[in-house]
């Protein structure tokens, strides 16, 4: 096997992996906010797998190399707070820590009532209202800090 | 009507869905235009147009059309999965005129001969994925997508696709890779998608921007384009400005427009300007000499950068280059895909050496060792990603390594003195 393409040759070969272009579309729609699961579960994996014919191992892997899946339990709502170069350098550092001592959890914890995930990530495209940040499926841009208390206990009420 | 603004010009359109009005303002008349010729024809248009790729490779597009061969069974792939910290033109250009892209995918796909096209829309912009569904039904409704195109015998479906959430995504074939529900790993060209792309048949991917301009060409005609901006990459440019910006946000001017006009047109800087990255987080760190360089691809390879994007990111005399530092190698070592050691590793010591500076406990010594595995992954990386921390780390170690070696000094001297 020519080590250049190693590990991908599957990949080349349209037969094993016609139609699995909805399969990405297909994760988002079983852990979507909506539906009150934000992550994708065991059960979830193994009925996908046996949909797409994939071996469950193989879809796990792929499931785990996007940074939108979770295969482990999320909150209700996920922040997902940018701390790239332009969020960075307009204050999204201070966000991080308002948002730490408000709900008591860092980067990539839950909190206790299931209601929060807290996750940092790399760029939201959205870079001309720095800081950014998601709760869930929305963008929630250049805000301040009592307007993030505003969203967290409005979202706090509806409970889970 | 000028025709040194385009794309802005349509995002101006109140309600972007609002087809009616895109077809007021000329919208689909360079499909119209570009199906009185034959494939060829256009071909040769984009070529003498000079546009090139916007996505950030700079790659020229007429070329990539010409080199489909093979397979009848051909496709068409928007590249939407913006992701390159800096950027958000694609975002702009999808949020406020979907129809530019729509238009430019049909005129590319008559051009390849492709029947279906996808556009992969990164999953951090769901309400893009609605709309971009609302606005491929309501062109295909009016006959400027679906079956037998404007009475044609061309027939082309375009389908839209949610990515995972992956910032290698961005390259081509790791893109079709995702599309065809793998990891979004990137492979080894050639052979390029133009003879091996989705499902093994030849594709063209083409980012959002470039297939926005496509259609200009055939409105205003291929050597108006080409007179426009720098010659050997001309056109309009879509530059994306963030940071420490009075107005930060998307601006179109011709390619060639320098830093400080930009700056200019943004109102200026908040602050007294200190750096300033250029072309994505890939991009050198320049200090306040770049003003003068001229954004386009030829002219920023002269300055030893790269035009990449068009996302300028400038900094004022407030930011810690030590930060920089530290949440650049960061970047990379959270989305470096892992294929190959060199990256997967590489970032990873990068990102902890930073990181220790940062948090007040490098050692001078951490800068040679960076300087030296950022050597061996511009060796020894399989693709561009590995290949490109150099610059972003060479420019920050070299343009402003007083600062970071007199607070690693200084953070020594602390912990000697407290003891």
């Amino acid at each position: 096997m020519n080590p250049t393409n190693w590990g991908n040759t599957h990949h080349r070969n349209p037969q094993s992996s016609t139609k699995r272009d909805t399969l990405l579309s297909v994760l988002h729609s079983v852990q979507s906010p909506q539906r009150g699961k934000t992550w994708i579960t065991d059960k979830d994996l193994s009925s996908i797998a046996r949909e797409y014919k994939i071996p469950i191992a193989e879809l796990d892997g792929i499931v785990s190399f996007y940074t939108l899946f979770s295969r482990a339990p999320r909150g209700r709502h996920v922040i997902r707070l940018c701390d790239s170069l332009s969020c960075r350098i307009c204050g999204s550092l201070d966000i991080y820590r308002h948002i730490r001592k408000r709900l008591g959890i860092s980067r990539g914890m839950t909190t206790g009532d299931g209601l929060f995930t807290l996750e940092i990530v790399n760029c939201l495209g959205a870079c001309s209202t720095a800081p950014n940040m998601m709760i869930d499926d929305q963008l929630v841009s250049g805000v301040s800090l009592k307007e993030i208390d505003d969203l967290i206990d409005r979202l706090s009420k509806e409970g889970i | 009507m000028s025709q040194l603004k385009f794309i802005t010009r349509y995002a101006s359109i109140e309600n972007p869905l609002d087809i009616e009005a895109y077809l007021a303002q000329g919208g689909f008349s360079g499909l119209r235009e570009a199906l009185t010729m034959s494939p060829k024809e256009v071909i040769s248009a984009v070529k003498q147009s000079g546009l090139r790729g916007r996505g950030g490779a700079g790659f020229p597009t007429g070329v990539k059309w010409e080199s489909v061969r093979g397979d009848t069974e051909r496709y068409v792939v928007c590249n939407a999965d913006e992701g390159e910290p800096g950027t958000f033109k694609d975002r702009y250009i999808l949020e406020h005129t979907p129809y530019l892209v729509l238009e430019g995918m049909a005129i590319a796909a008559y051009a390849i001969g492709a029947q279906l096209g996808y556009i992969y829309v990164r999953g951090e912009y769901p309400h893009i994925v609605t709309a971009l569904s609302n606005s491929i039904a309501l062109s295909e409704k009016l006959g400027y997508l679906g079956t037998r195109i404007l009475g044609s015998d061309f027939s082309f479906h375009v389908e839209v696709r949610k990515g995972g959430g992956s910032y290698v995504v961005g390259d081509e074939t790791a893109l079709l890779n995702s599309l065809m529900g793998n990891r979004g790993y990137p492979l080894l060209k050639p052979p390029f998608p133009t003879e091996k792309g989705l499902w093994g048949k030849p594709t063209v991917v083409n980012n959002v921007e470039t297939l926005a301009y496509v259609p200009y060409i055939f409105m205003h005609g291929a050597t108006t384009f080409a007179s426009i901006g720098h010659p050997e990459s001309p056109g309009l440019k879509l530059y994306s400005l963030s940071g420490h910006v009075a107005k930060p946000g998307v601006y179109e001017f011709p390619m060639g427009t320098t830093v400080g006009e930009l700056l200019q047109a943004a109102g200026g800087t908040r602050g007294p300007l200190k750096a300033v990255q250029i072309g994505g987080t890939a991009g050198p760190i320049y200090d306040t000499s770049a003003l003068g360089y001229a954004l386009d691809f030829a002219s920023m390879r002269k300055v030893g950068g790269a035009l990449g994007s068009g996302a300028l990111v400038f900094m004022n005399t407030s930011v810690s280059m030590v930060q920089v530092l530290d949440v650049t190698m960061r970047f990379f070592a959270e989305e470096s895909c892992g294929q190959c050691f060199p990256c997967r590793y590489g970032t990873r010591q990068l990102a902890f050496m930073a990181h220790k500076i940062a948090s007040g406990q490098g050692k001078l010594e951490y800068l040679d060792f960076m300087r030296d595995i950022a050597r061996v992954m511009v060796g020894a990386s399989l693709c561009p990603f590995g290949q490109s921390i150099a610059l972003p780390l060479e420019t920050i170690l070299g343009g402003f390594g007083d600062e970071i070696v007199s607070f690693i000094k200084q953070q020594e001297f602390l912990k000697e003195v407290a003891v």
